[in-house]
């Protein structure tokens, strides 16, 4: 959902590739996103798919071969960097390491030309907001990574840009401090009411802060939504396993209404499936279930799909029953554990039944 | 006074940073041979520029004679002024268009033909300085027929050329282990080119140019071969007096002059060290 109707950042057909002839990489193809003023924005997809080269076409970095980007309706795909009111936390933070973490965050007020009084008033400012006030005095090279991360934050905000762009910036840090930075860049976003673009590989990151995401795959947009939609209804195949995970059937779609067809699987058994996708009938398809709308029941029955258990792992709260389905596809559920409950046994046979709904049919 | 080969082995010593040989079996009987010879020759220099006789090789007690008949001595002095006139003037341009050829040679992609103006830049350590000496005197030779020009600019353009791969080297070194999105950060951070260049590459740029400086400065310090051929009448250099002197008689006031000129030497480059440690 935008939180605004205000578009922040509106990128329109953006397109970049790297090299000519046989060494040319398309990083970027035809990408359109429009960002709401204040939102927290993810760009989410595997390392290699265009998301740091989307980042710095924004930043001003580098420039794009086609496309135009909009800063508040204004086109800003040809200013410099240091004309662009867009402000980077780097990957590797790239402090000053000549400064004190107070020179290293006010310096971009300072190459803004602010009086002194004023640069002394933010940086104390900023200081507070990510609680360094204490080591304002050091080098950065004597403060630890958690605390550079603060620092590059702090930086990037002082200059109060229109946008923060934000290149996997835990992605250096341990288990532990990334939890605790993913709050606290929740929390500074929503003090600043900035808007931010954040980049990540890891759909979780992506699922637990954003407000929207776009996934992207090979230099494509391949879907845009909160999180829930991203979830609950992918948009194809790469989006329902890249985002949490799914299984796969091939069938045959045989009615199709409108939203929604009946799906013949292989073992006959037929299924009421979500359907965003036109197709011409019958013809042949795959449907996702995620493995926590799919339940294990110990008889098999009417319209359950009949399989084998493989392998059971415990995962604490969960279980993951890994089965295969009579015509050999995998296929895992994920069980809740309840205490008392008869535990299944690998080589039983089993019914699988399939939540209403929650089975979709993709594009692949 | 062998210029060259001094300042070649400093810049082995910045390009191999990091390399050991400490564990290696005789590293200490060969390092003792290689400190003895070095340095016995310079000791031996300096004591005898307190000998009380004119002789270089016949001990005949303490004295300060050379000493002052080498400060009363307006040659030695008109030297050693030229020298460091020469030095200072050199090694600053050096550094500056060591600085920019640094820059522009590592802040590009690689490209065909960059081997080649390394070459092109770094061309005074490969030729062999005596052609380039006879070269420059054939030159300089035409220009001050046609200008009628003879000062010292023709020592300076020398000095300054043979110095730019002394200033050039350790400013490229640093340069290359620079981590670039420094510079991306800045320009992120409002700062227009030149604002990054001297906030940013300059300031991490600064031992690299302290130790080029330093470098160029020694090296035309005690330049012997291309400022003799170069070099008009009367435009005499410390070096070049000093050989002049041994070619005719010669005294420990030599010896007095090598002693005074090792000092300020060593008196600069340690200035320049402390100054390099402190900004760093
Ligand atoms: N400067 C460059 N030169 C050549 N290829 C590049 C350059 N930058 C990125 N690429 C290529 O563009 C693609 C996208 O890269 P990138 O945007 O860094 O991906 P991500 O940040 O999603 O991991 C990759 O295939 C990468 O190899
Ligand atoms: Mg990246």
């Amino acid at each position: 959902m935008v939180k605004s109707q205000t578009a922040a950042v509106d990128v329109r057909g953006l397109s970049k590739h790297f090299g000519e002839g046989d060494t040319k990489v398309i990083a970027l193809n035809n990408v359109s996103i429009v960002i709401g003023e204040n939102e927290f924005f993810t760009l989410l997809g595997p390392s290699g798919c265009g998301k740091t080269t989307l980042l710095r076409m924004i930043a001003g970095f580098d420039f794009q071969n086609e496309g135009e980007i909009l800063l508040y309706d204004e086109n800003i795909a040809n200013l410099p960097p240091f004309k662009r009111p867009i402000n980077t936390v780097f990957q590797n933070y790239a402090l000053f390491p000549h400064m004190t973490v107070s020179q290293n965050i006010g310096f971009g007020l300072k190459m803004l030309g602010k009086p002194k009084p004023e640069i002394t008033a933010r940086v104390s400012e900023m200081l507070k907001l990510v609680q360094m006030e204490e080591l304002k005095d050091r080098k950065v090279s004597q403060i630890s990574g958690g605390q550079q991360q603060r620092v590059a934050l702090a930086r990037a905000l002082a200059p109060q840009p229109k946008v923060l762009l934000l290149d996997e910036p835990l992605s250096a840090l341990d288990y532990k401090l990334r939890k605790e930075m993913q709050i606290e860049l929740k929390r500074l976003q929503n003090e600043t009411g900035i808007t931010f673009i954040f980049v990540t590989h890891d759909q979780e990151e992506a699922l637990t802060m954003s407000d929207r995401i776009a996934v992207m795959s090979k230099g494509n947009v391949l879907q845009i939504g909160n999180p829930r939609e991203i979830y609950d209804r992918p948009a194809d195949r790469f989006v329902a396993s890249f985002i949490g995970e799914s299984n796969f059937i091939v069938c045959k779609v045989e009615k199709k209404t409108r939203g929604s067809a009946t799906a013949c699987l292989p073992d006959g058994t037929s299924l009421t499936v979500d359907c965003p996708v036109d197709l011409e009938l019958p013809q042949p398809a795959t449907i996702a279930i995620r493995p926590e709308h799919a339940f294990i029941s110990e008889k098999p029955g009417k319209n359950q799909l009949a399989a084998i258990i493989k392998n059971i792992v415990f995962l604490g709260t969960d279980t993951h029953v890994h089965t295969q389905l009579s015509d050999g596809t995998a296929f895992v559920v994920r069980q809740q554990n309840v205490i008392g409950e008869k535990p299944l046994q690998t080589g039983q046979n089993v019914g699988i039944r399939i939540a209403d709904g929650a089975a979709r049919i993709l594009k692949d | 006074m062998c210029a060259v080969p001094h300042a070649k082995v400093a810049l082995m010593a910045i390009s191999s940073r990091g390399f050991s040989v400490k564990s290696q079996v005789g590293f200490s009987t060969i390092a003792l041979l290689c400190i003895f010879a070095l340095y016995l020759p310079i000791f031996t220099l300096v004591v005898y520029a307190f000998n009380d006789t004119d002789s270089m090789s016949l001990w005949g007690g303490f004295s300060l004679r050379w000493f002052k008949s080498a400060s009363h001595n307006v040659a030695i002095q008109d030297a050693v002024l030229r020298s460091f006139q020469i030095a200072i003037i050199a090694a600053t341009l050096a550094t500056a268009m060591g600085t920019l050829a640094a820059i522009a040679t590592t802040r590009t992609a690689p490209y065909r033909g960059l081997n080649f103006k390394y070459a092109l830049i770094n061309q005074p350590l490969i030729v062999p300085e005596i052609v380039t000496a006879v070269a420059l005197l054939i030159v300089f030779a035409r220009i001050k027929v046609w200008t009628g020009y003879t000062g010292g600019a023709y020592l300076v353009a020398a000095h300054t050329a043979f110095c730019i791969p002394f200033a050039y080297l350790p400013i490229r070194a640093r340069l290359e282990g620079m981590d670039l999105t420094l510079e991306t950060a800045a320009a992120d951070l409002y700062a227009n080119p030149w604002n990054t260049f001297t906030n940013i590459t300059l300031p991490l740029l600064l031992p690299g140019v302290i130790a080029g400086y330093m470098l160029a400065f020694v090296v035309s310090l005690d330049d012997v071969v291309i400022t003799e051929f170069v070099k008009s009448g009367g435009q005499e250099t410390l070096p070049t007096y000093m050989l002049g002197q041994i070619k005719k008689s010669i005294t420990p006031e030599v010896n007095a002059a090598a002693t005074f000129f090792l000092v300020l030497s060593v008196l600069a480059v340690t200035a320049f060290y402390f100054i390099s440690r402190k900004k760093h």
